[in-house]
């Protein structure tokens, strides 16, 4: 029964490698200038976290193959170097792959994070709320209304709670469900929940943030490829949760312009 | 110890049926108490999958049926989207809490735990009763969700606020869906404590002569060191819980910010944080992987070291990498809050200990298969199990390099990676332990042996079978689909429906296979062969004793321990196997 074990172990393990090493069904294409950091260090994490499996399972396979249905009076053996050589090939295995990954990997997640948005980012504000993305735009005053929790009033389209009548700001704001934006210039966007927690995921965009209640964040990003795009809820909010979702439409600069002003002009 | 066992509360035989066998003192009951309440959770917890798997592949399917669990939730049997996600979150706390803690721990934990140090009972046999019906009563709270008109909640395991904490304007199943599991979840904390303060007081004061700290079996450490973990987390998730419910039915804000509109209402609260929340549940919900895994560790090597017939390679180094584990447990919550929006320095600073984590777990890996090398493996289902453990908690290790990283968690986080990650190495990888220690202490627990034919059926189908199901989860992931959706609407999921096909049809057939498993439980504890006193020739306390124990263990002798608690294959020995409590004389190493 070993042997057979043993050929499970390996069946198991190549099988298992096979869609990864075919890519099978891999990330979609990377569309922004930050994401092709972390495709390559999921690359490396792949080749490190694919040997480990494949030795262990092959070794544990191996193992008992050979040492399974000796005679009782076969010799126990130990393994050479002992404990204290598996703890050192740990300390210096593990040790060197968690800090290649580690420091390296630190870098991608500086290049969303730690880096302040550009002068001339573009700033567009989004809110989520069960089961919708909205987006804003500050229109040509460049400044955003402030938003009154208690006029949000979905059945009149006044869903960041705006007040243009007293508010100045507020009157130009250019409202959409649509996530649009010009191709490589660099978007800062803003995130604010409306209930409970959302998630901004676009995959091929490489981002993933999330809605906090209270506590308005910002991500920032510059897409590189014209498109739609899906944006997607991932982070548990409800019902609708499998069905929250909205587009991201990448375009030329003038597309944009064209856009945002049919869009103002609703 | 002497002076240490007279501190005992010392308990008389049982008297009636009450004592024997429902409000027992015994610790041996009660192990087997938490045990089938872990069987009914855990069947329970499976057949939601089964309904979720189904409804996830064929979402407009009626499930016959399905109407009579709620009118609601499905009605003609076709599940609602919010149903789907009630089904979640009852599978995962039911799993999480009533399966991965209260069996590979409190159950096996509670039976052989003193007989291993060799002592009559608990340290607080009362204690341990109230730990028991604690843990039931909040078994009876969660179930009763299922009996609310609109469900159990539909927060996940997880109940992240504000969703969890504003009340029925969220959705169905927050009002007193919700309140039900809040309360549950609180219960469950308060038998949790005490369970594990009564597992050290009874580790620390009641072993037997000679029984020193470095001789008590690998299993026993476990269950040491995971206590010490429980004692430390479920202290914080109890209070967590407490202001849950004081958010839902007192009108406080401890998780509720000002100003949200949920429902078109404005909620009256201010002044909360949702990230609060995230931090009180992860402090606790990170070491509980570990409350899940550790006592697993500890049972597969008890049960390999008896298989090999010769010991680990270092007994102090597999203590220390639990220890260790342990440790670090409570540094690395922060990691399922990557994208929170906690500052992204912060990300770093949790993503080192994680990735740390992997070197005590990768030595004891290491430890597990150098000592493989020159054993003579006997095969028996325990056995298999945990070998089969040792396969799955690589698989599912291995896929915690990716998402210790922030960067790339960035990608990953809330995808079926996820899924597939904490399934192998929390779920399945503790499953196989508690198999490997039910087919190795069946025996010593009710006095007849299991069918080992029916045990490897078992192993087969379940090995193959688990792996068809979770490994599929990590390509998913790959390809970015996202968790916890009650169904896929869009063109992008198209090409992954094959694979989603594939892993509910698994599921169908690797649950169904679980009914072996019942059925030679049940068969084999009436109809088993007698099971002899020490049938796997091995060297621990609970194999001194008969099969099944007697109610004060042994017998009203008191134990005495002359030998570490793996003394096979001693050179010049008089046989394979040396017991613990054997006076024979060591011979002396040329």
């Amino acid at each position: 029964m070993g042997k057979i074990f043993a050929v499970t172990l390996a069946l198991i393990a190549i099988l298992s490698a096979v869609p990864i090493v075919m890519n099978y069904w891999g990330p979609p294409e990377d569309i922004s200038t930050h994401g092709h950091a972390i495709d390559e260090q999921m690359k490396d994490t792949m080749y490190e976290a694919g040997f480990s499996f494949l030795a262990a399972q092959f070794i544990l396979g191996l193992f008992i193959w050979q040492y399974t249905g000796r005679k009782t009076g076969d010799k126990l053996k130990t393994f050479p170097g002992g404990a204290k050589g598996l703890v050192i090939a740990a300390l210096v295995l593990v040790g060197t792959e968690i800090l290649a990954l580690g420091v390296i990997g630190q870098k991608a997640w500086a290049s969303v994070y730690f880096a302040a948005p550009d002068k001339d980012a573009m700033t567009i504000q989004s809110q989520a709320g069960q089961f919708a993305f909205y987006f804003r735009y500050a229109g040509p005053d460049g400044k955003f209304g402030g938003m009154h929790p208690d006029k949000i009033d979905e059945g009149n389209q006044n869903f960041f709670g705006l007040d243009p009548e007293n508010d100045v700001d507020a009157r130009d704001d250019v409202i959409s469900g649509e996530l649009g934006v010009p191709v490589n210039r660099q978007v800062n966007l803003l995130l604010h929940s409306k209930d409970v927690g959302h998630s901004f995921y676009v995959r091929e965009l490489r981002i993933q943030q999330d809605y906090v209640p209270g506590l308005d964040l910002a991500v920032h990003f510059t897409a590189t490829k014209p498109g739609r795009y899906e944006i997607v809820c991932t982070q548990l909010c409800g019902l609708g949760h499998y069905n929250m979702k909205a587009y991201l439409n990448v375009m030329s600069q003038e597309d944009f312009d064209k856009w945002l002003k049919e869009k103002s002009g609703q | 110890m002497s002076d240490a066992a007279a501190a005992v509360q010392h308990h008389g035989p049982p008297q009636g049926f009450l004592r024997k066998y429902v409000f027992s003192l015994d610790h041996k009951v009660i192990g087997k108490q938490y045990y089938g309440l872990a069987l009914v959770a855990v069947f329970t917890g499976m057949f939601l999958s089964w309904l979720m798997r189904f409804h996830l592949v064929w979402p407009n399917a009626a499930i016959p049926g399905l109407q009579w669990l709620s009118r609601v939730g499905a009605p003609g049997g076709v599940m609602t989207p919010e149903y789907y996600l009630s089904l979640l979150t009852m599978h995962g706390t039911l799993m999480v809490f009533f399966v991965l803690t209260n069996a590979p721990f409190a159950a096996f934990g509670n039976y052989f735990l003193p007989i291993q140090i060799g002592a009559e009972d608990m340290a607080f046999p009362r204690f341990n009763m109230m730990s028991f019906w604690t843990t039931f009563a909040a078994f009876l709270a969660l179930m009763t969700a299922f009996f609310i008109p609109d469900g159990p909640p539909i927060s996940g395991w997880t109940a992240y606020a504000p969703l969890s904490a504003v009340g029925p304007d969220a959705g169905p199943g927050l009002g007193w869906g919700q309140n039900c599991w809040a309360i549950s979840i609180a219960l469950f904390c308060v038998a949790s404590l005490l369970g594990s303060l009564n597992f050290i007081a009874t580790t620390l004061d009641l072993r037997a002569k000679g029984m020193t700290l470095m001789r008590m079996p690998i299993c026993t450490w476990a269950w040491f060191i995971t206590s010490c973990i429980a004692l430390l987390a479920f202290a914080v998730l109890l209070p967590a819980c407490l202001l849950l419910i004081l958010d839902r039915i007192a009108g406080t804000s401890f998780f509720i910010p000002a100003g949200l509109v949920v429902s078109d209402r404005l909620q009256p609260h201010a002044g909360g944080s949702p990230l609060l929340w995230q931090h009180l549940f992860w402090f606790f919900g990170h070491p509980e992987v570990y409350i899940a895994i550790l006592p697993a560790m500890g049972i597969v090597s008890h049960i390999l070291i008896n298989s090999m017939r010769k010991p680990l390679l270092s007994h102090k180094v597999v203590i220390g990498s639990m220890l260790s584990i342990g440790f670090l447990s409570y540094m690395v919550w922060g990691h399922h809050m990557f994208l929170s929006g906690m500052n992204p320095f912060s990300a770093l600073v949790f993503s080192f200990p994680t990735l740390i984590i992997t070197i005590p777990a990768t030595v004891l890996t290491l430890i597990w298969l150098g000592s493989l090398y020159g054993s003579n493996l006997q095969i028996t289902t325990a056995s298999l199990f945990s070998l089969g453990f040792i396969s799955m908690f690589v698989s599912g290790g291995v896929s915690g390099f990716f998402l210790a990283q922030p960067s790339i968690d960035i990608y990953l986080h809330a995808t079926y990676f996820v899924v597939g990650h904490f399934h192998l190495v929390m779920g399945v990888a503790a499953i196989f332990g508690i198999f490997a220690g039910t087919y190795f202490w069946f025996p010593k627990m009710t006095g007849r042996m299991m069918n080992e034919t029916l045990g490897k059926i078992h192993f087969w189908f379940t090995f193959v079978g688990a792996y068809c199901i979770f490994m599929p989860f990590h390509y998913l992931g790959l390809a970015g689909n996202v968790r916890r959706y009650s169904s896929f609407v869009d063109d992008f999921m198209a090409p992954l429906m094959p694979v989603h096909k594939f892993i509910t049809i698994a599921a169908l057939f690797t649950g169904a296979v679980q009914l072996v498993f019942l059925f030679n439980l049940i068969y084999s504890r009436f109809k088993g062969a007698p099971a002899p006193d020490n049938p796997w020739n091995a060297t621990s306390l609970e194999w001194t004793i008969p099969s099944p124990p007697p109610w004060d263990n042994f017998g009203g002798k008191h134990p005495v321990v002359y030998h570490d608690p793996y003394q096979y294959g001693v050179e010049g020995a008089s046989a394979d196997f040396i017991m613990q409590t054997s006076p024979e004389k060591l011979p002396e190493k040329s």
